[in-house]
């Protein structure tokens, strides 16, 4: 393990990209972490695709077909697997709209909402179908480790990660778990 | 008289006959889990958090009765699993997207899923879509937060005479009514300072135009975890 370095992947899914600015702020540790991980796929990253790697992180739910190829990429390339944040971990704040139809959702935004132009749905084949749900992560792919928070807090990212590095089962300080 | 004492935990709790395990625990300063019980009010028995060990035995502190030099057991490892199967089934059943939530930092179920250190909903989400009762001028009524603790109506009915809500419906179906023959909480002589609106444990139950008023680090349970005494580093937030 010493003379390789740790690869992580990282990616959003129907995420804020919060959960990413709450890795980041991490700070000036960001330095001392990258002598002992590299970064493949992720939205730090030009890597278009995730290889093999020890340590994926995912930030956000569930809410389109795309979501679920890059989800299952992840899944398949990752040896560990992390569901980062409230969206990863619940559905989030983009769950809320569940309750409501998927086709009133889009005709409220792209036919009624006033200087739409067009007045139609988007239908085209390279855009993503959109699912009637938004779904927590681990109802698609198999989970191994959940980190709470909208977003979690930086030191909680930075503990959990440095755990994983080490081997041991990551530990949350109970002052750093929280849902909100 | 000398008191009769039960151990909680190995730790004596001194109690009076006809006092439950919960009542007891609560005088003598002792947490034990739970969201449907509230001293003073008649026992429910329905979130089960507060299931202990009972001499060899499972039952609720907030029903059974104390009984002399019997060995209880509270914060036991598989006791704190169970607890947090049952909040997870909790979190699943309703919507609680406690990040946009007014009672996030103010709410009982959140705060005993971080104490027993709950971090994922474990089960398939239901995403309940419930109707939400927006008619009340001072009152919002959100049912997909209710964890159907009851606590609204018995102090509508016991304490504020009022009697304005029920649980209606069976199993699944089951949820908070308002009685009225409109069922709408505008046409209930619910007030914004019922004792009712108090004791909801989650943000089921919200005073409107309060919300995000308290700065996050100074909420009730950034200050103090549920069942924690404030040490005096914390009380000097506030």
């Amino acid at each position: 393990m010493a003379d390789r370095k740790v690869r992580i992947a990282t990616t959003s899914l129907a995420g804020c990209f919060g959960c990413h600015m709450s890795i980041l702020d991490i700070d000036e540790a960001l330095f001392d972490l990258l002598e002992r991980v590299e970064f493949d796929r992720s939205p730090l990253t030009d890597i278009k695709h995730c290889g093999p790697c020890d340590l994926g992180i995912i930030e956000g739910g569930v809410c389109n077909a795309e979501n679920v190829h890059v989800l299952k990429e992840f899944r398949r390339n990752c040896k560990v697997l992390v569901a980062l944040g409230a969206c990863a971990i619940s559905g989030g704040i983009p769950a809320m709209r569940n309750n409501i139809p998927l086709r009133a959702c889009f005709q409220e935004v792209y036919e009624y909402e006033p200087g739409t132009l067009g007045h139609h749905l988007p239908n085209d084949p390279e855009l993503p179908l959109p699912f009637d749900k938004v779904h927590p992560i681990n109802e698609v792919v198999h989970v191994d480790y959940f980190l709470p928070g909208c977003p979690p807090p930086a030191e909680a990212i930075l503990r959990f990660v440095g755990d994983l590095l080490a081997g041991r089962t990551p530990a949350i300080d109970p002052h750093l778990l929280h849902y909100d | 008289m000398s008191a009769k004492t039960f151990l909680l935990d190995g730790q004596p709790v001194s109690f009076v006959d006809g006092q439950t395990i919960m009542d007891a625990a609560l005088a003598a300063g002792v947490y034990i889990p739970h969201l449907c019980h509230l001293p003073g009010y008649r026992p429910q028995g329905s979130c089960k958090l507060c299931t202990v060990d009972i001499g060899g035995r499972r039952g609720a502190a907030c029903t059974n009765a104390a009984v002399e030099n019997v060995d209880v057991k509270c914060e036991t490892q598989e006791l704190n699993a169970d607890r947090r199967s049952l909040l997870q089934m909790l979190f699943v059943e309703g919507n609680h997207f406690c990040p946009s939530c007014e009672k996030s930092g103010n709410c009982a179920l959140q705060a005993v899923a971080y104490r027993v250190g709950m971090r994922d909903p474990h089960f398939p989400h239901f995403y309940p879509a419930h109707d939400m009762d927006a008619s009340h001028p001072e009152v919002l009524l959100d049912r997909n937060r209710c964890i159907l603790c009851e606590l609204c109506v018995r102090a509508s009915r016991d304490v504020d005479g009022k009697n304005v809500f029920a649980i209606s419906g069976r199993g699944m179906r089951a949820r908070l009514i308002v009685n009225a023959s409109s069922g709408r909480l505008a046409d209930t002589p619910l007030a914004a300072g019922d004792r009712a609106m108090t004791v909801c444990p989650t943000g089921a139950l919200l005073t409107k135009r309060q919300g995000f008023s308290v700065p996050i680090g100074r909420r009730t349970y950034d200050l103090k975890p549920i069942g924690t005494t404030a040490p005096a580093r914390e009380t000097q937030h506030g």
